[in-house]
């Protein structure tokens, strides 16, 4: 995409200056630090807690300062996430799509600014960075596409002896916990987040601890793209210290586990038991392949539900 | 006439008064003993107990390695049926080893249309033996045998024939997607529908080529213990169904086994819980299918009659021993006094007591430890100012009973309300908008069933849609069919047990 958006994607770096070569000669403008913030409810709010972290590049250059998200981030967001879920649930499919669709758009119109982000995080190369944003607009058009095919291919209709029309159907089950994958952070955060947002759950993210900035810029988009306040909810923060109580969050209904990091996993395995959470755990080998993507991913956080109705006069 | 225990808490509601009062006034007609009906046994001749059974494992009945056996009863008479084989590590052990080599070398190795075909003999077995197996049930787990003959018997008989027919057709359910069985599969059944528990297990977990190791409960273990005897007779090849009984602690030796790949518990909520903990961060498969408190939604609109036939049905079916009974009833405001009296006056209707009896509507609560549960949550209604209203039947003097109870004036924060009680006792609470209906249905933390009874076909569906339930029946109740996908939301477990949803819990998918 054009320099021109690549200035304005909220990408300030230390590299950012570059862009201005319009100011004086020989003496670039100020670079404008920008101190990332978490999205809880369709804001965007500093943690509670007033902690920051500083995030580096690969090579250990200062990008940027995130909100460290805590405990009580946490529970904000799920309670928001709550809120929202069964208005969302409600939407007609046709509406969701367009939402997704819509997602796509304004990250196809905000490419240049985040491959310039993953470029600074990651270190990604620049053809790189741009497949892996290609790869994540093309993963919100897929998934948007689903929004309206899920319930005939997840539903049936039962053949019961007795006289019934006995049919099950597939139900969002509410607000879904994410653990995103630390790498690639970006694709890896819309491949989990699309399908659980699509069916209708609302969802409560803990970002990628390491490179968190591509999805707090992802925020800017979903928080442009109609997606109701609360529907998706991302954290930056360190893991280890808000996963637990993700896992143990009596309103959470389902996790999917994408962080890869084992004693983490096994931790949030148990407390999940608390109110027998739905625990799906990815290791998903390539994020740009296509089989990572697909009904499955959608299965996995809904709920059917088998309703009998009875035939007569 | 309803015998009522007034607590004296100032805020009772006028409901629960009018019930007495129209009850009180209601006019009888005596006919003295005349009209009595007379009993009417079905024969436990066709049953011939043994002394004592043995485990199954490896295609016999062998005694567990630790000698230790343990007495089952019936509940309705407290008499000893028989003696049980206990299933000890050991025993678990060599049963999951037998179950292991019986898929490597045979299970795995069949074609899956042959593998159908095992099914379909032990469904025709089961089905030829139906008489002789509803009179066993009955004896080992005290529900009324107009229930164990036309309920589970047929239902278990229609699994296995409803399974069979999938064996060689997993591939159509699953497009996209290489279906291969899991292994070795460990199935923990509870003892409300002991025989139809074990079909449920069973015949899916064959039918996707997976061999078991099934644990039926302390209670009773007798009907899976025939069902045993089937696979035997059906020539099943051996270690393909092994059949452990004991209590908890063989449950959890089964659970926490290595060469164990799928867990399926159908129990409480509590142990279900353990058993997830227990499964954290292994590869185990789990599915559950635990405890309920499903609200029965009955509307101004219903058709009334039908609708006090389906709570009788939601709540007094099995003694209440279900787990997706219709324990909370919400009425709509405007009906409540006439409901409650007409249900007032159908539950004097329902008989108590033997349940060999053809005539029995409630037969013996399963045993002494779940009546004192039954009572203790009574007893906690009562002390939370509830208003108790129950049957004033008469309960046989030995044996366990307890008669058919409602409670109104029941706040959403008493235990009657929350917990789950598993007998025949319902708890009625009120509302006066729809909106007001779906939220007190949800407010809690199981998600099993529901009930809605209006004659709107719109206000049906609405309603249904709203419900946070695996299973919802619309002007009907406690309906059950292999074809038709069973399972809870949010605390009442995970995975589905009928249908083509069902067989998921039992493939691998690549």
């Amino acid at each position: 995409m054009s320099r021109r958006t690549g200035g304005t994607g909220g990408t300030g770096g230390p590299d950012a200056g570059r862009a201005g070569a319009a100011g004086t000669r020989g003496n670039p403008p100020l670079e404008i630090r920008k101190t990332y913030k978490i999205w809880v409810g369709g804001e965007f709010v500093r943690s509670e807690s007033g902690r920051t972290d500083p995030i580096a590049s690969r090579k250990g250059r200062f990008l940027a300062n995130v909100s460290r998200g805590s405990r009580k981030d946490l529970r904000e967001a799920v309670r928001k996430a709550r809120a929202a879920q069964p208005g969302w649930a409600a939407k007609s499919a046709y509406l969701k799509g367009q939402i997704l669709y819509r997602m796509a758009e304004m990250l196809e119109s905000r490419a240049a600014g985040f491959e310039k982000t993953l470029g600074d995080s990651r270190g990604l190369s620049p053809a790189a960075a741009r497949q892996e944003v290609r790869a994540s607009i093309d993963r919100l058009v897929h998934y948007a596409g689903w929004s309206d095919k899920i319930t005939a291919l997840l539903g049936t209709v039962n053949p019961v002896a007795s006289s019934y029309f006995d049919f099950s159907v597939p139900e969002p089950m509410g607000v879904v916990g994410l653990v995103a994958p630390e790498e690639p952070d970006l694709i890896g955060l819309v491949s989990h987040l699309a399908p659980i947002i699509v069916s209708g759950n609302a969802a409560v993210v803990l970002l990628s601890q390491a490179h968190p900035l591509a999805s707090l810029e992802l925020a800017e988009v979903l928080a442009t793209s109609d997606l109701p306040a609360g529907i998706a909810n991302l954290i930056s923060g360190h893991k280890d210290e808000l996963a637990p109580h993700l896992a143990r969050h009596m309103d959470v209904q389902a996790i999917a586990d994408a962080g890869g990091d084992r004693a983490l996993s096994q931790g949030i395995a148990e407390d999940a038991a608390v109110n027998v959470k739905r625990v799906k755990r990815y290791a998903v080998p390539d994020y740009r392949a296509e089989s990572a993507q697909g009904l499955d991913f959608i299965e996995s956080f809904v709920e059917i539900k088998t309703t009998w109705h009875p035939i007569g006069a | 006439m309803s015998t009522t225990i007034t607590t004296g808490t100032p805020e009772e509601k006028s409901a629960a008064a009018a019930v007495e009062k129209i009850a009180a006034e209601r006019p009888r007609i005596e006919f003295g003993g005349a009209w009595d009906y007379s009993p009417a046994p079905e024969s436990r001749d066709i049953v011939r107990l043994q002394k004592r059974y043995g485990l199954f494992i490896g295609g016999r009945f062998v005694p567990a390695k630790s000698g230790r056996v343990f007495s089952t009863i019936n509940p309705a008479t407290e008499e000893t049926l028989a003696e049980v084989s206990e299933g000890g590590a050991a025993d678990v052990d060599l049963a999951v080893k037998s179950a292991e080599e019986a898929y490597r070398k045979r299970w795995s190795k069949l074609k899956p249309a042959e593998r159908g075909k095992y099914i379909y003999r032990i469904a025709r077995l089961l089905q030829e033996k139906s008489r002789e197996l509803a009179v066993l049930e009955t004896l080992n787990g005290g529900k009324p045998i107009k229930e164990s003959r036309d309920v589970d018997l047929p239902l278990a008989v229609a699994h296995f024939f409803y399974h069979a027919g999938w064996a060689d057709k997993l591939e159509y359910a699953f497009p996209r997607h290489r279906v291969s069985p899991i292994g070795v599969c460990g199935q923990i059944i509870p003892w409300n529908f002991p025989l139809l528990m074990a079909a449920w297990k069973i015949a899916p977990a064959l039918a996707a080529g997976n061999t078991v190791v099934l644990k039926p409960a302390e209670t009773t273990p007798l009907t899976s213990l025939a069902l045993a005897e089937i696979c035997r007779e059906a020539d099943l090849p051996p270690g393909v169904v092994n059949v452990v009984p004991g209590a908890g602690e063989t449950g959890a030796h089964l659970v926490n086994h290595p060469r164990v790949r799928k867990i399926a518990f159908t129990g409480s909520t509590e142990v279900g819980k353990l058993i997830q903990r227990a499964l954290a961060g292994t590869d185990k498969r789990l599915t559950l299918e635990l405890g309920g408190k499903a609200a029965n939604i009955v509307f101004e609109d219903a058709a009334l009659d039908q609708a006090v036939e389906g709570i009788v049905n939601g709540i007094f079916f099995n003694q209440g021993h279900v787990c997706c009974a219709g324990s909370r009833l919400l009425v709509q405001e405007s009906i409540e006094d006439v409901l409650l009296e007409k249900l007032a006056r159908r539950i004097e209707t329902l008989r108590v007591g033997d349940p060999l009896d053809k005539n029995t509507d409630v037969g013996a609560i399963n045993s002494k430890a779940q009546l004192d549960k039954i009572r203790e949550l009574v007893a906690s209604g009562v002390e939370e100012g509830a208003r108790l209203h129950q049957s004033s039947c008469a309960l046989p003097a030995k044996g366990f009973f307890f008669p058919p109870t409602f409670f109104t004036g029941v706040a959403q924060s008493h235990r009657i309300a929350r917990e789950e009680i598993f007998g025949p006792v319902l708890a009625v609470m009120s509302f006066r908008t729809p909106d007001e209906a779906i939220e007190k249905a949800n407010n809690t933390p199981y998600g099993l069933s529901a009930g809605v009874w209006t004659d709107k076909g719109s206000k049906v569906f609405r309603i249904t849609s709203m419900m946070r339930a695996g299973v919802v029946w619309a002007n009907t109740f406690n309906k059950f069919d292999p074809a038709s996908p069973f399972g809870g939301y949010k605390e009442s477990g995970f995975g589905r047990e009928g249908g083509v949803h069902g067989l998921k819990a039992y493939v691998e998918l690549s």
